[in-house]
């Protein structure tokens, strides 16, 4: 995914188009411990959750996006560590 | 009456009668306590992330019940004790979902060889960025 590049103050070349949070909307995924392959794209490749800024998934989301990836942990659905 | 998930994992030696029959066992509790079982799915033999009791497998069962808090007590004391329960959860939903979860959903469409949607959304972000700069 792209991050935020340190642009200089003032420069608008690069211009880069709000992202918005993927887990919000009409037609959005619903958060559930179960849909192991949507909580997979929230997690790194080590197995953590990704912080917010880097997938831009909202805050109120992302409590609750926690909570599912927690909870499929216990369940041995995602891992605590992965190599 | 309040709704809630349970969901356990059962040991890989068991065969699928045996699991059926002890998920028949809960919902039997269940029952007695006066709740009813709305849901009962399967999701088969599956790897775990990580060994959980030197198993590498487990049977997953997911039920959905509406029940008293006491019958539902009662079957979580009653899985915390079974030694063919490796792992469980419940947790109390809102609403229950219709159909079958997304477990289910995952699994057949693997079968099926169908390329999940998720996959060409990122390629459409880079593409536009591109244009863009």
């Amino acid at each position: 995914m792209e991050r935020p590049q340190e642009a200089g103050a003032g420069r608008k070349v690069f211009f880069r188009r709000k992202k918005t949070c993927p887990l919000t909307g009409p037609n959005a995924p619903k958060i559930d411990y179960k849909d192991v392959k949507l909580l997979q794209r929230f997690i790194s490749e080590r197995g953590k959750i990704l912080p917010s800024r880097i997938t831009s998934v909202s805050h109120k989301k992302q409590r609750g996006l926690a909570e599912a990836i927690k909870r499929a942990r216990n369940l041995a659905l995602l891992p605590f560590v992965a190599q | 009456m309040p709704l809630y998930e349970s969901t356990f994992i059962a040991r890989q030696d068991l065969s699928k009668q045996d699991v059926t029959k002890l998920a028949d066992n809960f919902s039997a509790i269940i029952q007695q306590g006066g709740g009813k079982v709305v849901k009962n799915e399967y999701w088969g033999l599956r790897g775990l992330a990580y060994k959980i009791n030197k198993s590498r497998k487990g049977h997953y069962v997911m039920l959905g019940i509406d029940a008293p808090a006491t019958a539902l007590k009662e079957m979580e004391r009653n899985l915390r004790n079974n030694e063919d329960v490796i792992r469980n959860l419940t947790i109390r939903v809102d609403a229950m979902e219709e159909g079958p979860s997304a477990m289910l959903q995952q699994s057949r469409s693997r079968e099926e060889g169908y390329a999940p949607e998720g996959e060409a959304v990122p390629d459409a972000v880079v593409a536009d960025d591109a244009v863009i700069n």
